[in-house]
């Protein structure tokens, strides 16, 4: 082929680019680029051409068919993009969910932590912070580490204070009791470990009493700290720390009274002032009002005693508190008996979700 | 223990008013648990008279009165009383009054067209009885327009304290006058006993018995009394204290139980036979006590008695036959002492309460017996007449006098509250105590009445509670030195962790009782005699828990009754298998019920939930297992759990021979016996059982290597009997090569057309990780085939064709 029957190249750049322009879909651009680009292509064919012509021709020949070569090159690819964005445009278009419909609800959401443990875990937070470790004992205990070695001599009116689930008599005439207090484990923390101790104490007790305000079981925390020179000076402090740290207020009046337990010698009621005045709401670290939150002392010289230290050298402070009761106070639940009932729907609005840790970090119960 | 104000101001004297000494009674140590103060209840409440009264004109059983209400014109009321009449003198009540017998505060109403501008008042109406027949008609010379609680008597309020079982003393107004008074209100006024001569030989004689708990008893004839109705004054005493009043010789011993906190007895002279014994009773004896009951004795229990019999329960309560009556007109006064132990275990035994026995089980004042005996003597002549014998003395009134050496100084050090040497020898001899000596350690002899006060502790309480906690300065109680370190231990630690990790799967941790009814216990494996209670509260809370299920279970049907059939519940908490320390458990236990999933219950667009299975109860022992670093890869499965199980579905995690829990279905028979709906799923395990974890040396975990070479994962179809577990092909394909197996896992099981009824196939996958190099097809193709000869030898398995 010579310069002089090239075709229109202008004219077949037209015909060949309005192909590309109406190609439907990829696979017709593919035909188009095929019949103009491929082996045996049109344009391919021109570019063949090429090698037959003189130089001179071959000067204005070549950038002419290089350059329809690669403007149809451009168009194609143009195309294809354009087509390519077209065809995903018509697919997301079939492709909708309905995102408002409802998802299944994270497990970590629905399920619950009892009160009683929340409570039990931030007042493990608050005391650790104080340099106090946890100790328990057995729900089933004997008579020395219940009542005489806490200095209740057999027969005294302050046995009768509590009132006592007794298991059978034995063939030795003693018997077991369920503890009703938390005290026993003061016990048998002095019995087997020595001083200093500052230990907490949180467990079930069981009392034979159930009415409005009482269940034959509860929750109580013992606290017991025994050293050289450990004062109820302390023990006003560290009560005073727990209870701002636990009900979560900057400031909290608190009233001591003298009170009687056998096992305490000074002992004392501690009153903590609150806002009753609003109906079914209790407001810590304000108001005129009075609540009794626990008792506590100095450890019994007896008791010391009792537990092989000599109270000449040793003392201590010890006390006790309801934790169903300070857990009804913290959060505002009105009934103790619901505690105890699991009832799913009780539990779910009073309950703890599983992530709310208590930390002194992040705050107790945020 | 009850008093009013103004019994309180006999023993008391000095400027001082209610709130005073309600503050100083909480103060010191005698919680004032109510004030009921009537005058401040009845204020608005004045005496007014009935001017006139007329007919309603649109009402028949109404009248309109004219009040004159003692100030300015009269007011108009209507008034439905049938005594409502001209000329009487009434109870007014202007509107804004509160009305307690009614519970509301009048105001001015307009009754059938007729304004009516207050009330004329009922007994009811103001809750000094429950009479509503009519209004309250006072004498005609009752002053106008003066409040009536004050004319009536009734401003004297009643305070009702806690008294501690340490302090018998406060169980008296004279003891509590005394502490008011060592903590600075008032002065002691409580008068003097001045003793009654004796005219006579005290003709009835008492013996005690050996062995008797009586260390003395005191004895009087007062003969030919008037006895009837005490004084107005002695009734409106006792009765403002909620005692009845009897009659003149039996109040006066009530008035000393609660004035002196001398409990004394009267018996009718008459009916007293011979003399007195003091013995313990015989087995067979009875008494028909004041109460009105009789009460059958033992002889571990102190009885009076004469020829005739017991007469009356020492310490406790006398005998109805040999009571004094208004008839009385020879009259025996016991004043004598008890052992406290013996009269607090009587009264228990018979379940006989008084104020006696309260007295003298905490220990009364021994030397006030006698004067207690001139005082009743005194007060029976002044009130019935007579004339007194000698006071007959059986035993010796004891000298409980003891030396307390006390240093000052320990108040300081027990409580941080500094107070000086002469405020502390002040406090206590105000209180009673005579302090003796000088210099830092005194010598400190507690009152007679203060039989609680046993050492030095003892005194620096005394001491405390009089000068005020609210000096005891509140002291910073900083941490050792010692490092931080964790505070809970390994089980408090699992107990926490295994709670959060069952809560983080959807679950709801319950607290049950742990209490569960006899058959419940023997159902779950216990049921053991020692582990029932002596005195359960109830029939259905009899027994120590050996396991938490009956508890979840029991709540879980609960809750279903309340339409919420998917629950999942979960309680971790102790369980008991004998009565020793070492007997009780720490078990973690979950329920689940209906299609409480562990990813959604009920229906829901995605695809309804199905019913829970044997699997959701191992997946939560597992995550709780987990939670508590227990070496979960370790666990054996064995098919053996306990009978409350489905048989079929339910096996038992085993750490070599140590049990570690259980998992699966519940038993359907036990589900019906419990009435309970099924199908329940669950787990129990025990956290105590968990392997303690190995003390590390460091905190650094072990360096992570990663393999250059890409695992290979090769897919087997095993047919093996349907009695083979799945768990050995597993094993099995694993040990084939422990460095190159990294995984294996079951990824299809099939049962049904197409393989034998009593065959299953089970497709493994296993990953294969090249460590050095690249592995060759021949090498894999090693691995493969061992794999399939160690699973046939291990567990009869063929490859599926």
């Amino acid at each position: 082929m010579s310069a002089a029957t090239l075709p229109d190249l202008d004219a077949l750049q037209r015909e060949l680019g309005a192909a590309v322009d109406a190609a439907a879909d990829e696979a017709a651009l593919e035909a188009i680029r095929v019949a103009a680009l491929g082996k045996k292509g049109s344009v391919s064919e021109l570019l063949k051409s090429l090698g037959g012509m003189s130089p001179d021709e071959r000067k204005t020949a070549g950038p002419a068919i290089n350059g329809l070569r690669d403007r149809l090159n451009e168009a194609i690819l143009a195309r294809r993009t354009a087509l390519k964005a077209a065809a995903l445009a018509k697919r997301l278009e079939t492709e909708r969910v309905d995102v408002t419909l409802p998802v299944r609800e994270t497990p970590a959401e629905t399920g619950r932590v009892h009160p009683i443990s929340q409570v039990v875990d931030e007042l493990t937070t608050i005391f650790a912070d104080m340099g106090f470790s946890v100790a328990e004992g057995p729900d089933i205990e004997d008579d020395f580490h219940n009542f005489t070695a806490l200095n209740f001599p057999e027969g005294h009116p302050a046995r009768e204070m509590h009132d006592t689930f007794y298991l059978p008599t034995r063939e030795d005439g003693s018997r077991l009791v369920l503890r009703t207090h938390t005290s026993p484990v003061q016990v048998r923390t002095m019995l087997s470990k020595k001083p200093p101790i500052r230990v907490i104490c949180p467990g079930r007790t069981y009392r034979s009493d159930s009415d409005q305000t009482h269940t034959p079981m509860f929750h109580q925390v013992e606290g017991l700290v025994i050293d050289k020179g450990s004062h109820l000076g302390h023990l006003k402090w560290i009560l005073e720390e727990f209870c701002k740290a636990f009900f979560e207020v900057d400031q909290v009046k608190m009233r001591f009274r003298p009170s009687f337990f056998p096992f305490t010698e000074p002992s004392m009621e501690v009153d903590i002032q609150c806002d009753r005045s609003r109906p079914g709401e209790i407001r810590f670290g304000e108001g005129s009002d009075w609540l009794e939150i626990l008792g506590c002392g100095m450890v019994h010289p007896n008791v010391i005693r009792n537990c092989g230290l000599d109270p000449d050298e040793y003392q201590g402070f010890a006390w006790g508190m309801g934790i169903d009761r300070i857990a009804m106070l913290k959060y505002g639940m009105p009934d103790l008996r619901a505690f105890f009932e699991a009832d799913v729907r009780w539990l779910s609005h009073y309950g703890f979700r599983p992530l709310d840790i208590p930390t002194l970090a992040g705050g107790l119960s945020n | 223990m009850k008093f009013t104000l103004s019994w309180l101001r006999e023993h008391l004297a000095g400027d001082y008013a209610l709130e005073d000494v309600t503050a100083t009674l909480n103060r010191i140590g005698f919680e004032v648990e109510g004030v009921e103060d009537k005058a401040a209840k009845l204020k608005g409440f004045s005496i007014a008279s009935v001017l006139s009264a007329e007919k309603h004109p649109n009402a028949d059983k109404l009248r309109v009165l004219m009040v004159d209400t003692g100030g300015g014109a009269p007011v108009q009321v209507v008034c439905g009383a049938p005594n409502a009449r001209a000329g009487i003198k009434g109870v007014f009540s202007p509107p804004g009054t509160y009305i307690p017998g009614k519970n509301i505060t009048l105001g001015v109403g307009t009754i059938r067209g007729v304004e009516s501008l207050g009330m004329m008042c009922s007994e009811a109406e103001l809750e000094l009885s429950q009479d509503h027949d009519g209004i309250i008609e006072l004498p005609v010379d009752a002053p106008l327009g003066v409040a009536y609680a004050e004319w009536a008597n009734l401003s004297d309020p009643v305070i009702e304290i806690a008294v501690t079982p340490n302090r018998a003393d406060g169980l008296g107004v004279a003891g509590i006058a005394r502490d008011l008074a060592a903590a600075g209100l008032g002065t002691v006024v409580t008068p003097a006993v001045m003793p009654v001569a004796g005219a006579f030989p005290c003709p009835v004689s008492v013996g005690i018995a050996e062995g008797a708990p009586c260390p003395a008893f005191a004895l009087r004839l007062v003969r030919g009394v008037k006895n009837g109705p005490s004084p107005e004054w002695l009734q409106a005493k006792l009765r403002a204290i909620g005692l009845r009043p009897i009659n003149a010789l039996v109040d006066i011993t009530n008035l000393l139980t609660f004035d002196r906190n001398r409990p004394l007895h009267v018996f009718d002279a008459a009916k007293v036979a011979g003399n007195l014994v003091v013995r313990n009773a015989t087995a067979g004896e009875s008494l028909l006590a004041l109460d009105g009951k009789t009460y059958a004795l033992d002889p571990a229990m102190c009885v009076i008695a004469d020829d005739g019999g017991v007469e009356s329960l020492a310490g406790v309560m006398g005998g109805e036959e040999s009571g004094c009556d208004e008839a009385t007109t020879d009259v025996l006064v016991e004043s004598a002492l008890w052992e406290p132990i013996n009269i607090a275990q009587t009264g228990r035994r018979l379940g006989l309460n008084s104020d006696a026995r309260f007295r003298f089980e905490r220990g009364i004042d021994p030397a006030f017996t006698l004067p207690g005996i001139e005082l009743a003597t005194r007060l029976i002549l002044d009130l019935c007449g007579g004339e007194p014998s000698e006071v007959t003395l059986a035993g010796a009134i004891p000298d409980n006098a003891r030396v307390i050496d006390f240093p000052l100084g320990l108040t300081e050090k027990l409580t941080g509250l500094v107070a000086s040497d002469e405020e502390q020898v002040a406090t206590l001899a105000a209180l009673g105590f005579t302090v003796s000596g000088s210099g830092p350690v005194r010598q400190v002899t507690p009152p007679s009445w203060r039989a609680d006060i046993e050492g030095k502790a003892d005194l620096v309480e005394e001491v405390i509670r009089i000068l005020g906690l609210d000096r005891v300065p509140s002291t910073p109680f900083p941490r050792d030195e010692d490092a931080r370190k964790p505070v809970l231990t390994t089980l408090q630690l699992r107990t926490r962790k295994a709670k959060r990790a069952l809560a983080s799967r959807g679950m709801v941790e319950a607290v049950t009782w742990s209490f569960v009814p006899k058959a419940q216990a023997e159902m779950f494996g216990g049921g053991q005699p020692e582990l029932a209670l002596a005195n359960p509260i109830a029939a259905d809370l009899s027994d120590l828990r050996p396991s938490l299920l009956p508890g979840l279970i029991r709540s879980a049907q609960a809750n279903a009754d309340r339409g919420i059939g998917d629950a999942a519940l979960f309680e971790v908490g102790q369980i008991f298998k004998g009565d020793r320390p070492q007997d009780q458990f720490i078990a973690a236990t979950g329920l689940r019920r209906g299609t409480a999933k562990p990813d959604g219950t009920g229906r829901h667009w995605s695809g309804k939930a199905q019913a829970v299975d044997a699997f959701d109860a191992k997946a939560d022992a597992l995550a709780a297992l987990a939670a508590c670093n227990a070496p979960v890869a370790n666990l054996q499965v064995s098919t053996d759990a306990p009978s409350w199980f489905h048989p079929g579905r339910s096996g038992t995690f085993r750490l070599g021979p140590n049990v570690i829990g259980h998992f699966g279905e519940l038993h359907p028979g036990l589900l019906e016996t419990l009435k309970v709906d099924g199908p329940l799923v669950g787990f129990e395990i025990l956290l105590d059982r968990i392997p303690a974890p190995k003390a590390k040396a460091t905190r650094v975990k072990p360096l992570l290597e990663l393999s250059a070479f890409q695992p290979v994962e090769r897919d087997f179809a095993f047919i093996v009997p349907r009695t083979v577990a799945a768990a050995d092909l597993l094993k099995a394909a694993a040990g084939v090569d422990r460095k190159l197996i990294t995984g294996v896992n079951v990824f299809d099981l099939y049962e049904g057309p197409g393989i034998d009824a009593d065959s299953k196939s089970v497709a493994l996958t296993v990953t294969i990780q090249p460590r050095e190099k690249t592995l060759t097809d021949a090498e894999i193709e090693a691995i493969t085939g061992k794999i399939v000869a160690e699973v046939a030898k291990k567990t009869g398995a063929t490859l599926r064709g």
